[in-house]
């Protein structure tokens, strides 16, 4: 199976769509690409996986004209071709959605779709011109979208189907989706499916870039996997299985998913009452939120990315300040009238595992040990009012909790940067649990994280949870939410449209909640 | 291929193409004007360091560089563009003023001047804690306030000194003389004393107070708690806010730092030389400040390089300008300014270069065990 450059194509009357052969690319001392071939038949969808860092997006950056290779060569229909630019690859038919969208939010979904490719000088005209052919176009592919409905008004999975016309509309013949369903409820996911597969009758070859395992096995006809920066493996989809493909991704066997067990829940430990928040605008971003974690359990948040979770959790952990409500932790109520901040709900005995650890959960241009101490200052300092920060504490602390949560490599003086974003979670992970915290609240434990180390966090995780601790777990991906929660919470539009239990819950349900219907 | 460079030669041999680069670009100039570039840099180098006194003259400027690079890079290291250390330096000169003038009649001349020494601090950070307050708390940017309040300083000590500070029966805008013994002990009169016969120069105590400043703030950047929470808001206040600290509160805390140091500067010109308070005696080397802290990479030993050249340049430059007929002090300014220029807005420019050059002779080394490979989970989205 490994090392089988070609499949049998599944129309053996045309070229493949995509050949690759031999693509070297090197960023300084990384080689990101290392002497790739990938051949894509007509009419597939074809899956990349791979861990972070295993040169995906480096290899479609090439394709689609982002990077030029430094050695290798590309055929599109059996024809060689250079790419220099996006808008080559355009010309020759390639189309990509990318995993953040390219759309103007305060143009209508047809105003961006021409952007660049107006027919006419004529505006009027060329809009006419681009509204008949995407009437076809919508019709012959079933992507309903209402042309004049400005895009910012659009829900993401509406957003996506706009990208995937502007493609379609540039007479794309091979269509590349980065990440494509990061941004969807399950639901949504399945359309989104329903639509490639109904381009694969059409004859569009699409390349599907994702770490999602469900993902390849439920629509890919072919999938390739990559790690460290070599290409693994080429497989048929309906031959292999999610555990193989774990495998070829990290290079050991691992575990998937982690079986859910049931385990004996302790008293109430937090209690929120009544928040809620509004912005200067005076929207609401949470509505009457209201709900309990027991010691030794794990609630997990659920929902679509952008529907009030994150603000949730900074609430929860003293970042924000609610407009209106109470927390109780342990019997100390904090209320919109008298807010604490991080500092004061840490020494309650909560620790908080941010969202955006780039952004709030370590300084990127930090040493590995300044980092383990962020928020901690107190344990690596001393001195008159602890004014001292002492390198050999901060060092050995760091040492220390390196050796316990395996972070690679093991060195507290390297650069936050230059770890890889497992590392650096791990890092995170490590510093908020030795605090033996009585409540941890996680918000995306595991978004940019190889699966060797989400396979460690959530053991983490669950083993917080055995000792007693209260977790409350934000995540966009479902499946981490299902494996771990005993109890999860939707949250739909900044309100809570659903608090299921584990044994209760299924992924249809859940998915209806998180699409508003109750 | 290109490789990054390792941190020592970042450090140290990237600064010295930059210098490099800069004579080269002056010496071109001074030879069009038809002056050889050779005797010129000779004479400058002679004149910072061999003349007599010469020394004492460059370590003089250099005490006003270190102040006021030590304040533009305290501030820097918390991301704030502090352009505010001339007023600042002049808000601490009239602290110094407000106390000799008011104490010297009553109060032993020792005495005076260790109350003079913090006064000048506290000044020189009142004046940064306003721009400081009104960035945190207000959101007006740093840098625009900071220029603002180098005109109201300025046009403040204008006031006073032409009014209510200046001295009686005089027409001059400045104060009467400090008393005797008010001031900073001239190096050349302690050596004298002490026996070493050594030429005369304006450098005094304050090059001592500079060194301690030096040495304490690199304790407070590196080894304090507050100093690793000023670097953590210069990276990314979400984080400082996660960590539960106010970084409003920091960015005062740090702007008072910053000014309190620039203000110190105000120890060198006022009680060291001047034993008074005159009109503009910053002279432009609160903006300076920016230069060295600049080109020392707002690190306390950088900072002692950058103003050990730029004192140099002073110097040298004085003594250039005084053995040639052609070379005016226009031109020595425009060599001080080409330095800037190359050291400061073209820092980079040789690095790509000097990353290819670099990668050509370590290319062989290059697989095995490169900690740079670390990073490359970075560059898959």
């Amino acid at each position: 199976m490994t090392g089988t450059p070609s499949l049998a194509k599944s129309r053996p009357d045309l070229p493949f769509a995509i050949t690759m052969s031999g693509i070297c690319k090197r960023f300084g001392s990384v080689q990101a690409n290392d002497a790739i071939d990938l051949n894509i038949a007509s009419g597939d969808i074809h899956g990349i996986v791979g861990e972070n860092g295993a040169g995906k997006s480096t290899l479609v950056s090439i394709l689609y004209g982002f990077y030029t290779a430094d050695s290798g060569q590309i055929k599109i229909s059996g024809t060689p071709y250079t790419n220099n630019s996006p808008a080559d690859s355009i010309a020759a038919g390639i189309g990509m959605v990318h995993q953040h969208f390219m759309l103007v939010p305060n143009f209508t979904v047809l105003e961006n779709i021409i952007l660049g490719h107006e027919n006419d000088r004529n505006l009027t005209r060329s809009m006419e011109q681009a509204r008949h052919m995407l009437m076809n176009l919508a019709n012959q592919y079933g992507l309903d979208v209402n042309l004049d409905a400005e895009v910012g008004d659009l829900p993401v999975s509406l957003q996506q189907r706009v990208e995937i016309l502007k493609a379609l509309y540039r007479n794309a013949k091979i269509l590349i989706l980065d990440e494509p369903t990061g941004v969807l409820t399950p639901q949504e996911t399945e359309q989104l499916f329903d639509i490639l597969r109904s381009l694969k009758q059409q004859g569009v070859t699409i390349l599907l870039i994702t770490h999602k395992l469900r993902e390849i096995m439920a629509v890919t006809d072919c999938v390739s996997v990559m790690r460290g920066g070599r290409m693994i493996a080429h497989l048929d989809t309906a031959k292999t299985t999610p555990e193989e493909l774990a495998e070829l991704m990290v290079g050991r066997p691992v575990q998937v998913q982690k079986q859910w067990h049931q385990t004996q829940t302790g008293a109430v430990v937090v209690k929120v009452e009544n928040i809620h928040l509004s912005n200067a605008d005076n929207q609401n971003l949470l509505s009457d939120i209201s709900f309990t974690v027991h010691a030794g359990e794990i609630v997990g948040v659920a929902g679509v990315a952008g529907n009030g979770q994150s603000e949730l959790l900074n609430i929860l952990a003293g970042i924000t300040a609610p407009s209106a409500g109470a927390i109780t932790y342990h019997g100390h109520c904090i209320t919109a009238e008298a807010p604490a901040n991080a500092q004061t709900i840490k020494a309650l005995g909560v620790a908080h595992v941010p969202e955006d650890r780039h952004a709030s959960g370590i300084v990127l241009p930090f040493t590995a040990a300044e980092n383990a101490a962020l928020g901690y200052e107190d344990n690596v300092s001393h001195g008159y009012k602890n004014m001292f920060i002492s390198p050999q504490q901060l060092n050995a602390r760091c040492a220390n909790l390196m050796q316990e949560f395996d972070v690679r490599p093991p060195h507290p003086d390297l650069k936050s940067s230059l770890f890889s974003g497992g590392n650096q979670q791990k890092l995170v992970l490590a510093r908020e649990m030795s605090a033996s915290p009585s409540v941890l609240l996680v918000g995306q434990p595991t978004r940019g994280v190889d699966i060797g180390a989400i396979e460690f966090i959530h053991q983490q995780l669950i083993n917080m949870r055995d000792s007693g601790c209260a977790i409350i777990l934000v995540s966009v991906e479902l499946d981490e939410i299902m494996s771990l929660s005993d109890r999860i919470m939707v949250m739909n539009n900044g309100q809570i449209m659903g608090m299921v239990n584990r044994s209760d819950a299924n992924v249809k349900d859940i998915g209806l909640l998180m699409a508003g219907v109750q | 291929m290109r490789r990054p460079l390792p941190a020592w030669v970042d450090i140290s041999i990237m600064p010295l193409i930059n210098i490099a680069a800069a004579f080269v670009v002056a010496g071109i100039i001074i030879a069009l004007i038809g002056e050889n570039p050779l005797t010129a840099l000779s004479i400058m180098v002679k004149g910072a360091f061999v003349y007599k006194g010469a020394l004492g003259y460059t370590l003089y400027y250099t005490t006003n560089f270190i102040f006021t690079g030590l304040a533009v890079a305290v501030a820097f290291h918390a991301m704030l563009f502090n352009i505010g250390g001339e007023g600042q330096a002049m808000i601490g000169g009239l602290g110094i003023g407000f106390v000799v003038l008011s104490l010297d009649p009553i109060l032993p001349p020792l005495l005076v001047v260790l109350l003079a020494i913090p006064v000048a601090a506290i000044f020189g950070a009142l004046w940064g804690i306003i721009p400081g307050w009104l960035q945190a708390r207000r959101g007006s940017h740093i840098v625009i306030t900071t220029i603002m309040f180098n005109f109201i300083a300025s046009s403040i000590m204008v006031w006073l000194l032409a009014g209510m500070l200046m001295a009686p029966g005089q027409m001059s805008p400045e104060t009467r003389h400090f008393a005797e013994g008010v001031n900073l002990a001239q190096i050349h009169h302690i050596a004298n004393a002490l026996g070493w016969p050594m030429a005369r120069s304006p450098l005094n105590l304050s090059f001592g107070i500079a060194i301690i400043a030096l040495v304490a703030v690199w304790v407070l950047i590196w080894r304090t708690r507050l100093g690793y929470i000023i670097r953590a808001t210069g990276h990314s206040e979400k984080a400082v806010i996660y960590a539960g600290h106010d970084p409003a509160r920091i960015i005062i805390i740090t702007m008072a730092i910053s000014g309190g140091l620039a203000g110190l500067m105000a120890l060198n010109e006022i009680l060291g030389v001047q034993e008074r308070v005159i009109l503009n005696f910053t002279s432009g080397y609160g903006f300076t400040g920016i230069a060295v802290a600049l080109m020392g990479r707002n690190h306390p030993f950088g900072i002692l390089l950058a103003s050990l050249l730029f004192g140099a340049l002073y110097q040298g430059g004085a003594e250039l300008d005084f053995e040639f007929q052609t070379i005016t002090r226009e031109m020595v300014l425009m060599i001080q300014g080409l330095i800037i220029l190359f050291s400061g807005a073209l820092a980079l420019m040789f690095v790509p270069t000097a990353e290819r050059i670099y990668g050509l002779f370590s290319a062989h080394e290059t697989s095995a065990s490169d900690p740079s490979k670390l990073g490359k989970d970075r560059q898959d989205g």
